[in-house]
C-alpha cells in the first residue's frame, strides 16, 4: 500500500490530573490505520482504549507525541481546528446520545447540516435514504423514546455515516444491546462503512464480532501489547 | 444554519414544562403591566383636570404644592394680567373639598358622607372643555344648582342614574355639601383622580355659600387665555417683566423651564404644559405612588428572570449530553449558545402574548371598579414586551454558562 496513513499515531503519552495526582493513562502509542480498514481494538476496562479514541476523535488535544488524523497533527492544536476535524470523522457512541426532541430524520440532519449549504428538501432526502439503508424506513418519523435500543444505536449509525466521513470511530456501540442486535447493528456499520470506504476503528468487549475486524488492537495498562494481523 | 429549529423543536417537546414557563412569564408581565399601567393612571388621572382647562397660562399661589393641596392668592394679579397685550381673557376658579352626603344612601341611620372636589367657576366663562359643560352653563347661575361628576366614585350615590331618570319629573336631586342644601342642576364627565373621588362644578357665588369662610378676593387659579396668534413665550415674558414683586428663580430649572414656570411676587406663572408637569411632578416626586409602583414592575421583572433561568437552566441541564454530542459531531458553541438565546426569545413572546390578552381584560375590570383611566397604550405594550425580552436574554446569559459544561470528551 502506497497510501498515506488516514490515522497515524507514533509516542503518544497522555495523563490526566497535575502534580501529585497526575495518572498516566497511554505509553508511547504508536500505530497507524490506513484508509477503508477495520480495526478493532480491544482490552480490559481502564486500559485506556477510550482515552485514545477521544485523542483520534479530536475531542481532547494530544499532549505528547504525534497526532495526526486526516493528515492534521493535533498536538496543542486550537479548539477550532480540533471542532473542524469533528465534522469529518462519524461518531457512533455507546449510549445512543441521540436528541430526543427530534425525529429520527431530524437527528440524521442534524449531521448533514453541519456540512456545507444542502438545501432543506435535499438534507431531508439524503436522510431518509441513509435510514431506509439502515433498514429504518418505516421509522423515520419517530422520536427516539419510541424506538427500541437497537434501532436507536441505528439511527446512531446513520447519523454518524450520512455526510460519508473517512473515519468512524465506535466506542462500545453493542455495549447496550442483546446478541442479536448488537451483531446486526455491527454488521450494518460495517458494510456501510465498507462501501464508503471509511476506516473504522472499534472498541469492543464483545468478542463475537472480532471476526468482522480487518486487524485488532489490544490494549492492556496503556500500551498496545499486541499488533496481530487478524485472517482476513 | 437553522433548517432544524432545535430551540422550538426542544421547547415544545416537554409540552408541560413550556406551559409552566408561559404561565410564569405571563404573570411577570402582567405583574409589570399591572404596576405600570396603575402608575401611568395615577398620573393621568391626577391631570386630568388640567388637561381639561381651555387656558394657557395659569396663575397659582407658589405655596400650592397639587390640585388636592392649593393655597389662595390675591385675585388682583390675575385682572393686573389681563390688561397685558395678547391676553384674550381671564377666569378665576376657586377650589375647595366639601363633604358631600350621599342622599340615597339606605344602610345604617348615620348619613354616608364623603369628600368631594368643588371647583367654582364664573358662569359664562369658558373654562372647561368637558362633556356636559356647554349644555349646562345656564343652570350655573341658578342658586345652590351645582353640576355633579358622572365618573365620579359609586360612593357618592347614583346620581348620575338618579338624574336622568327624574329628567322628566322635573323634580332635581337634592343633598348637602358642607350642610348647605344644594339641587343638581346637571351632568358632566371628568372622572376621579387619586386625589379626589368625585368632583361639582358650581358658580363662585354659589361656592362661597357653601364654603362661607372663602373671600371672594382670595382665588386658587386664574386662568389666562391668550388672543389668537398671541405668543406664548412673549406673554409669559411679560408677565414675568410687568407683575409686581420680586422675581425669584429655582436654580434647579432649566432656561427652558424657567422660561413657562416662574415665581413673581406672591404668584408662580405656568404655561399650560408647565402646568401639567407640576402636578405629574408632585404625585411622581412627593409622594410615595412613584417609587412604589416603579419597585413593583422591579419585582415583577425580577420574578419573570428568575422564572425563565430556572427553566432555561433545567432544559440545559437535560440536553447537556446531546449538547455534548452535538459538541462532538462539530458543533461549535456559538451553535449551542444561539439555541439557548433562541430559547429565551421564544419564551418571552410566547409569554408576553398571553400576559397582554389578560392585562386588558384587567385594565377593563379595574376601569370599572376604581373610575381611574386605566387602558393599554401601545408605549407601555412595547416597553413590557422589550422588558420581556431583557428579563428572557439576562436569563439566558446566566443559562448558557452551563452549556460551557457540555464536554465531549466525558460523554465517550
Amino acid at each position: 500500500m502506497s497510501q498515506e496513513p488516514i490515522i497515524a499515531i507514533d509516542r503518544v503519552n497522555h495523563s490526566f490530573g497535575a502534580g501529585r495526582l497526575r495518572k498516566q493513562i497511554l505509553f508511547e502509542v504508536t500505530t497507524a490505520i490506513d484508509p477503508g480498514e477495520v480495526v478493532i481494538m480491544t482490552g480490559p476496562s481502564g486500559s485506556g482504549k477510550t482515552t485514545l479514541l477521544t485523542l483520534i476523535g479530536a475531542l481532547r488535544s494530544t499532549q505528547e507525541g504525534s497526532m495526526k488524523v486526516l493528515g492534521q497533527e493535533l498536538r496543542s492544536a486550537s479548539e477550532g481546528k480540533l471542532v473542524d476535524l469533528r465534522r469529518n470523522i462519524g461518531y457512533i457512541f455507546q449510549a445512543h446520545n441521540l436528541l430526543n426532541s427530534l425525529r429520527a430524520w431530524q437527528n440524521v440532519q442534524m449531521s448533514i447540516e453541519l456540512h456545507g449549504n444542502i438545501s432543506p428538501s435535499e438534507s431531508r432526502d439524503r436522510a431518509e435514504s441513509m435510514l431506509e439503508a439502515v433498514g429504518l424506513k418505516d421509522w423515520a418519523h419517530y422520536y427516539p423514546s419510541e424506538l427500541s435500543g437497537g434501532q436507536k444505536q441505528r439511527v446512531a449509525i446513520a447519523r454518524a455515516l450520512v455526510c460519508n466521513p473517512k473515519i468512524v470511530l465506535a466506542d462500545e456501540p453493542t455495549a447496550a444491546l442483546d446478541k442479536k442486535s448488537g451483531r446486526d447493528v455491527v454488521e450494518i456499520m460495517h458494510d456501510l462503512a465498507k462501501k464508503q470506504g471509511s476506516a473504522i476503528l472499534l472498541v469492543t468487549h464483545d468478542n463475537r464480532i472480532l471476526d468482522l475486524a480487518d486487524r485488532t488492537l489490544n490494549m492492556e495498562d496503556g500500551r498496545l501489547v499486541s499488533l496481530d494481523a487478524a485472517p482476513v | 444554519m437553522f433548517a432544524i429549529p432545535l430551540a422550538w423543536l426542544q421547547l415544545k417537546r416537554e409540552k408541560i414544562r413550556l406551559l409552566v414557563a408561559l404561565a410564569g412569564i405571563g404573570f411577570a408581565v402582567i405583574l409589570m403591566f399591572l404596576q405600570l399601567g396603575f402608575q401611568d393612571a395615577l398620573f393621568e388621572s391626577a391631570i386630568t383636570l388640567h388637561k381639561s382647562f381651555k387656558g394657557d397660562i395659569f396663575l397659582i399661589s407658589p405655596q400650592s404644592t397639587s390640585l388636592i393641596a392649593m393655597k389662595t392668592f390675591p385675585e388682583r394679579r390675575l385682572y393686573q394680567a389681563y390688561g397685558f397685550a395678547g391676553v384674550q381673557s381671564v377666569s378665576p376658579v376657586y377650589l375647595g373639598f366639601g363633604i358631600w352626603k350621599n342622599p340615597f344612601w339606605e344602610g345604617p341611620p348615620q348619613p354616608q358622607t364623603r369628600s368631594i372636589l368643588v371647583i367654582g367657576i364664573i358662569p359664562g366663562d369658558d373654562i372647561f372643555s368637558l362633556p356636559g359643560m356647554n349644555e349646562n352653563q345656564d343652570n350655573l347661575r341658578l342658586t345652590d344648582v351645582v353640576l355633579f361628576d358622572s365618573a365620579s366614585r359609586p360612593e357618592f350615590g347614583p346620581i348620575a342614574t338618579k338624574f336622568e331618570a327624574s329628567k322628566s319629573s322635573a323634580s332635581l336631586i337634592k343633598t348637602e355639601v358642607e350642610s348647605r342644601r344644594i339641587e343638581v342642576g346637571g351632568l358632566f364627565t371628568l372622572g376621579a383622580s387619586f386625589g379626589a373621588d368625585g368632583n361639582l362644578i358650581t358658580s363662585d357665588l354659589n361656592f362661597r355659600r357653601i364654603f362661607t369662610t372663602r373671600q371672594k378676593e382670595l382665588i386658587d387659579i386664574g386662568m389666562i387665555t391668550l388672543k389668537p396668534g398671541a405668543n406664548l413665550d412673549e406673554t409669559l415674558a411679560r408677565l414675568k417683566q410687568n407683575l409686581p414683586g420680586e422675581q425669584r428663580i429655582d436654580r434647579k430649572k432649566t432656561p427652558e423651564q424657567a422660561r413657562q414656570d416662574f415665581v413673581v411676587g406672591d404668584v408662580r406663572v405656568l404655561s399650560k404644559q408647565a402646568f401639567i408637569e407640576y402636578e405629574q411632578k408632585y404625585w411622581q416626586d412627593s409622594t410615595a405612588i412613584g417609587f412604589i409602583f416603579t419597585l413593583g414592575t422591579a419585582i415583577g421583572f425580577i420574578v419573570g428572570t428568575v422564572i425563565v433561568y430556572q427553566i432555561l437552566y433545567t432544559d440545559v441541564t437535560d440536553h447537556l449530553a446531546e449538547y455534548a454530542t452535538l459538541k462532538a459531531m462539530g458543533y461549535k458553541n456559538r451553535y449551542l449558545l444561539s439555541v439557548v438565546f433562541q430559547e429565551a426569545i421564544i419564551l418571552s413572546i410566547m409569554g408576553y402574548i398571553p400576559g397582554y390578552i389578560l392585562c386588558i381584560g384587567i385594565y377593563n375590570l379595574t376601569k370599572n371598579a376604581t373610575a381611574l383611566p386605566v387602558y393599554m397604550t401601545l408605549s407601555r405594550g412595547i416597553l413590557v414586551l422589550c422588558l420581556a425580552m431583557i428579563m428572557c436574554l439576562i436569563s439566558g446569559v446566566v443559562a448558557v454558562r452551563k452549556v460551557q459544561d457540555a464536554d465531549p470528551a466525558d460523554i465517550f
